[in-house]
């Protein structure tokens, strides 16, 4: 009786741990999108605060790229946000002491709101960026300036990243895009070449031994943390790269594609060289008695026929790539512009990640931007994870 | 130019690319060997760091990383142990089988840094475990998961069949025959896995720079619940955000060669012992 029940138990113990890297995948994508979703549902404005103006002012909302011209003095003018032809006054909290005596404002600043209130309303051209705390909202003349919740294209079309501006915060993530894709075809153009090559150098003509003793290596080197692998590239490649091409610094897009494509030289040997050597004998030997030559053989045969584990090599090196954190980090400099060429630094999406979630405060709008970040970093991977696979078994129906 | 001399350069060509890339990664790990040998000492390795961090050892940070290997080992090893035994013994080879080996897959090809999202939204924030060398471990058996289902995986399914149906004959149960027959035998496959993955824990930095990396600690953890210093998150440090950068390049040296060597040295171990149980393997 109690062997069945403890069989049954363990079974069931056994079936969840099988259902184990499902739940994990699932809860996964349950946290990262409850996290980073909630950014479209929240108001492009700094947290705990909001903007008043007058209330003839006919402006009734702002969107973050507004807020943003407005505060940094490129938009002077009402008219230019579908208002009154007047310049735009901003007053911010601290003005306040100003017009009014500390007695005035009361011993916590209770009467603050109500001076607050008097000022705009004495002003049709103000707006006013205030604590939540101190808004002046009940008071007459005075009118809340609604900001426009971020939207998608704000976030994913949007050129500028500033997440810690004030007022209104910027979460373009257009150069983190760029900067991703940028150095890791970059990485992969350097990488996809040589790598091949030595593939074929092992599979085809290295000798034995040779390839017995070069393949561990090879494979030894891809389990180097890539922290180390960023440690190389601050102290040597970084200065390698400055020197050469004569620049300000060395940490640069180019720096990040060298560093990745010496990190995805492993995998894509591994793979490519595994794929080429399942080429089978009876093949290459009728292309040799064909009269082709050995090389002949090799790029019109075997090449051909290992293409759909190549591809693989190629999909899983970029894979490594567009995720890899801490080697971009330390080399490509960390600028979040959109990267005009190969020597400018920039920023990848994981990097971002990594260099600001410290920073940011739990929960709000910039967290919530980071793991929305990390959830297409998710996404990302996933498609070329299943695009591998896909590609690895169409090789299996060709087969048969 | 005739097909002769084609081949002839371009098999030149592919000679020198190995040469050019072997040399490449051999000139990386002699870079670091060269340079960090010469701060590695007993001291280095037993004391902790001084003067901020540009005197002293690494002692709290080797300390850290073998908590979080152990902590990581205890929770993926029975779960990832367990879902193989499913998967190979229980689950048949239809369409659920499938299912869980798309999804380790999926889970091996996500980046490390989204596990260290994860890991501090679900582990550190939502569990309130805070910044522990709890919620990295979970982060980080996470990570290490599929590599020990994948392995043991191997391991099982290399038990060859006729062990099973001979226990069956003696009157064993299914789960009889698995604990005493099954895995007794895959045990040393499984523990090629394991070293593995004792590996990879060693030399991840993303999923712990949100989970328990600690920038430096004054004392060494006392609880699960501390944060904790470690190999890879300290050379990180050491690299781009000491105090005085200059000064600490012999100790980020000597912690980059402690790091490759305590990596390469279990990857070796696993690379011989599975090819020793291939061989032995193959002569039964």
């Amino acid at each position: 009786m109690f062997r069945k029940i403890s069989n049954i138990i363990v079974k069931q113990l056994l079936t969840f741990s099988g259902a184990i890297t499902g739940i994990a995948i699932l809860f996964i994508s349950i946290f990262l999108f409850k996290e980073g979703l909630g950014l479209f549902k929240s108001p492009a404005i700094e947290e705990g605060y909001a903007l008043f103006v007058n209330s003839k002012n006919i402006v009734d909302n702002l969107t973050a790229k507004e807020i943003k011209e407005v505060f940094d003095s490129e938009i002077t003018n009402w008219h230019d946000l579908g208002g009154e032809d007047i310049e735009i006054r901003i007053f911010r909290i601290d003005e306040i002491f100003q017009h009014y005596s500390d007695e005035e404002l009361g011993e916590d600043y209770q009467f603050l709101p109500e001076k607050l209130a008097e000022v705009i309303r004495e002003d049709e051209s103000i707006v006013a960026f205030v604590p939540v705390e101190f808004a002046p909202a009940q008071h007459v003349g005075v009118k809340e300036l609604m900001v426009d919740n971020i939207t998608f294209s704000d976030y994913f079309a949007g050129k500028e990243w500033l997440p810690t501006a004030t007022p209104a915060p910027l979460f373009g993530t257009l150069p983190m895009f760029l900067g991703t894709l940028l150095v890791s075809l970059v990485a992969i153009l350097f990488a996809l070449p040589l790598g091949l090559g030595v593939a074929i150098y092992l599979s085809e003509l290295a000798q034995e031994r040779i390839r017995k003793f070069l393949k561990p290596i090879i494979e030894l080197l891809a389990g180097i943390p890539s922290v180390v692998y960023g440690f190389f590239g601050l102290v040597v490649l970084a200065p390698l790269v400055q020197k050469t091409f004569n620049l300000p610094v060395g940490e640069t897009a180019l720096t990040g594609s060298l560093i990745l494509a010496i990190m995805a030289l492993p995998t894509i040997i591994s793979v490519a060289e595994d794929a080429m050597r399942n080429t089978p004998r009876a093949m290459r030997e009728a292309s040799l008695a064909l009269g082709a030559t050995h090389w002949q053989t090799i790029y019109k045969v075997v090449i051909p026929y290992a293409k759909s584990g190549i591809s693989a090599a190629v999909v899983l090196g970029i894979g490594r790539a567009i995720g890899e954190t801490m080697a971009v980090l330390m080399v490509t400099g960390n600028a979040a512009l959109i990267p005009t060429s190969l020597f400018d630094p920039v920023r990848t999406i994981p990097a971002t990640i990594a260099a600001e979630l410290g920073e940011a405060p739990t929960g709000g709008a910039h967290y919530q931007a980071l793991f929305l970040l990390g959830c297409v970093l998710f996404l990302i991977t996933m498609v070329i994870s299943i695009t591998a696979e896909m590609i690895s078994k169409k090789k299996n129906y060709k087969d048969m | 130019m005739n097909k002769k001399t084609k081949q002839k350069l371009a098999f030149l060509l592919f000679r020198l690319f190995s040469i050019i890339i072997v040399g490449i990664l051999l000139s990386i790990l002699g870079f670091i060997a060269f340079n960090g040998i010469k701060v590695i000492n007993w001291e280095f390795l037993s004391t902790m760091p001084k003067e901020g961090m540009t005197e002293g050892g690494i002692f709290p940070a080797i300390v850290g990383t073998c908590y979080l290997i152990i902590g990581s080992l205890i929770f993926a090893v029975p779960l990832g142990v367990m879902s193989a035994i499913y998967t190979v013994e229980y689950a048949g080879n239809g369409k659920i089988v499938r299912f869980i080996r798309m999804m380790t897959n999926n889970l091996a090809s996500i980046p490390s840094i989204v596990f260290g999202l994860f890991g501090m939204a679900l582990f550190v924030t939502k569990l309130g475990f805070g910044d522990s060398i709890l919620a990295g471990s979970l982060t980080l058996g996470l990570l290490t998961l599929p590599i020990i289902i994948r392995t043991s995986e191997e391991a099982l399914k290399a038990v060859p069949e006729s062990y099973r149906t001979g226990s069956y004959a003696l009157g064993a149960s299914k789960l009889q025959t698995i604990r005493k027959v099954v895995l007794p035998c895959a045990m040393p496959n499984i523990l090629t896995g394991i070293i593995l993955s004792v590996s990879r824990v060693s030399g991840e930095t993303a999923p712990i720079l949100f989970t328990v990396a600690a920038y430096f600690l004054p004392n060494l953890p006392d609880s699960i619940f501390s944060q904790a210093m470690a190999l890879p998150y300290h050379l990180y440090v050491l690299a781009t955000s000491g105090t005085d950068i200059e000064a600490s390049r012999p100790m980020a040296y000597g912690t980059a060669l402690v790091l490759v060597v305590i990596v390469l040295f279990f990857n070796l171990t696993a690379t011989i012992l599975r090819q020793r149980l291939s061989r032995k393997l193959k002569n039964k």
